[in-house]
């Protein structure tokens, strides 16, 4: 059976792990590879790495720790964080990233979508989507969530969907950083919209927001930072408490 | 030496970094001298069908490969490549697995996406210290049929062929160089062949 899948997502500024960690035996817990390799033995089933930097002068070292990192981990990943070209994402693949998460560009400038899956092929691309609720209408914003744009959620996600994403990653702003749960509605929504992957984000603060929204929704995947990274749910015990629940984890 | 078949599709070289983290040397190319005089053939691909098998033809790397003679290991792509036929395209291919590729009917999230495990697994030296429960990972929105080949099958909307051999050749849908410690296991059975 196709497992639900268990994404900590990192955070990197000037090549270095930005949110504090709380690891017993990491000798470096700012070095992005360090964390990694330590998801990669917890049994994580992906990884997440976002450049919230994304500067010009950082994208040398951000292709150079992606090749690290290719280097040493042995499962997927996906880089994101200020891709805006072909060119960009070309880099980061072949530097050994796995899939390329596109947001703010994405809206900007949806051919890029189209762009990136004739060049690779639909697997190498995510669709990052931060949606926030607007008087009862789930509005898609970008820049890092500063701007509202025009687009409906669901609207958007289909849209994407059609000009060839192979994941979506919903991230609700009105639960991020809460820790109260996930958003079921807006994923619930887009989930069962499209027929392609969706990643839910924001909000996990307990094992029983994982529980919820892998039943509650048709979501793929589950991703979070904090709650990794500060040990507040070590991987291995969440996998363990959701194979409890008969949910199909791997 | 292992040779990796360099073609115009995806990011071959996550396959040369895990063969390098299990301590094997390797080489990208598609040198048909190289290929041939190496000790294993792998022939990676993430990619579009008819895309791939134009590039292999425009170098005549499709006749050195069905001519080869040592361990060759398709994977994704190269399995479906291995095929008679895909979907993808409408794509004649090389023939040496007698099944043909389809599409996923979308009855599920379509690509397969995440980990999976077998739900068949014939007796094979690929198949050491591998079990039925491990779960690999899966990127592909067109299967090969189950056919005499078939080694291992996984279930997802319907079964479908997962490994498969012919001889010398071999192949896995899913990517070994991405499937953690059980993938790791299983490259290194194909290298001890």
């Amino acid at each position: 059976m196709l497992k639900k899948r268990i994404i900590p997502c990192l955070d990197i500024k000037n090549g270095r792990t930005v949110k504090g960690v709380n690891f017993i035996d990491i000798k470096d817990a700012g070095d992005p590879v360090e964390l990694a390799k330590q998801y990669v033995k917890q049994g994580a089933d992906e990884l997440v790495f976002l450049d919230i930097t994304a500067t010009l002068e950082n994208r040398k070292t951000l292709v150079e720790l992606v090749k690290t990192i290719a280097q040493e981990i042995n499962i997927p990943f996906t880089v994101g964080g200020g891709i805006s070209t072909v060119e960009d994402a070309v880099a980061l693949i072949q530097a050994g990233a796995d899939k390329v998460s596109i947001n703010s560009s994405a809206v900007k400038n949806p051919q890029l979508i189209s762009d990136l899956k004739n060049r690779f092929g639909s697997q190498f691309v995510v669709v990052a989507i931060d949606t926030k609720n607007v008087n009862g209408n789930w509005k898609v914003f970008t820049e890092g969530g500063t701007f509202e744009t025009e687009l409906e959620t669901v609207n958007w996600a289909k849209e994407v969907e059609k000009l060839g994403t192979g994941e979506i990653l919903l991230t609700s702003m009105n639960s991020d950083g809460t820790k109260n749960g996930f958003d079921i509605e807006v994923t619930k929504a887009v989930s069962k919209t499209v027929n392609i992957p969706v990643i839910a984000s924001g909000g996990a603060g307990k094992v029983e927001h994982f529980i919820e929204v892998f039943t509650k929704t048709e979501a793929s995947a589950g991703l979070a930072a904090s709650i990794f990274h500060f040990g507040e749910i070590p991987v291995p015990v969440l996998k363990n408490e959701l194979k409890k629940q008969n949910i199909a984890i791997r | 030496m292992i040779a990796i078949i360099k073609y115009n599709a995806g990011n071959i070289r996550s396959v040369q970094n895990a063969l390098t983290r299990l301590g094997y040397e390797s080489i990208i190319t598609d040198n048909p001298e190289e290929i041939q005089l190496a000790d294993k053939v792998i022939f990676p691909g993430v990619g579009e069908a008819s895309s791939a098998m134009k590039y292999l033809k425009e170098r005549n790397l499709d006749e050195l490969i069905v001519s080869l003679k040592q361990p060759v290991l398709g994977i994704c792509l190269g399995l479906q490549l291995m095929c008679t036929y895909s979907e993808e395209g409408d794509t004649k291919c090389l023939g040496i697995f007698d099944a043909r590729t389809k599409q996923f009917p979308p009855k599920e999230k379509v690509p397969h996406m995440g980990w999976n495990n077998f739900s068949e697994l014939k007796s094979s030296k690929l198949f050491t210290n591998i079990a039925l429960e491990d779960d690999v990972y899966y990127v592909h929105g067109y299967y090969a049929e189950v056919s005499k080949n078939t080694l291992a099958t996984c279930d997802y909307i319907l079964p479908f062929s997962t490994v498969m051999q012919q001889d010398n050749f071999y192949a896995m849908q899913f990517h070994p160089e991405k499937s953690a410690d059980v993938g790791e296991q299983l490259l290194n059975n194909f290298l001890e062949l």
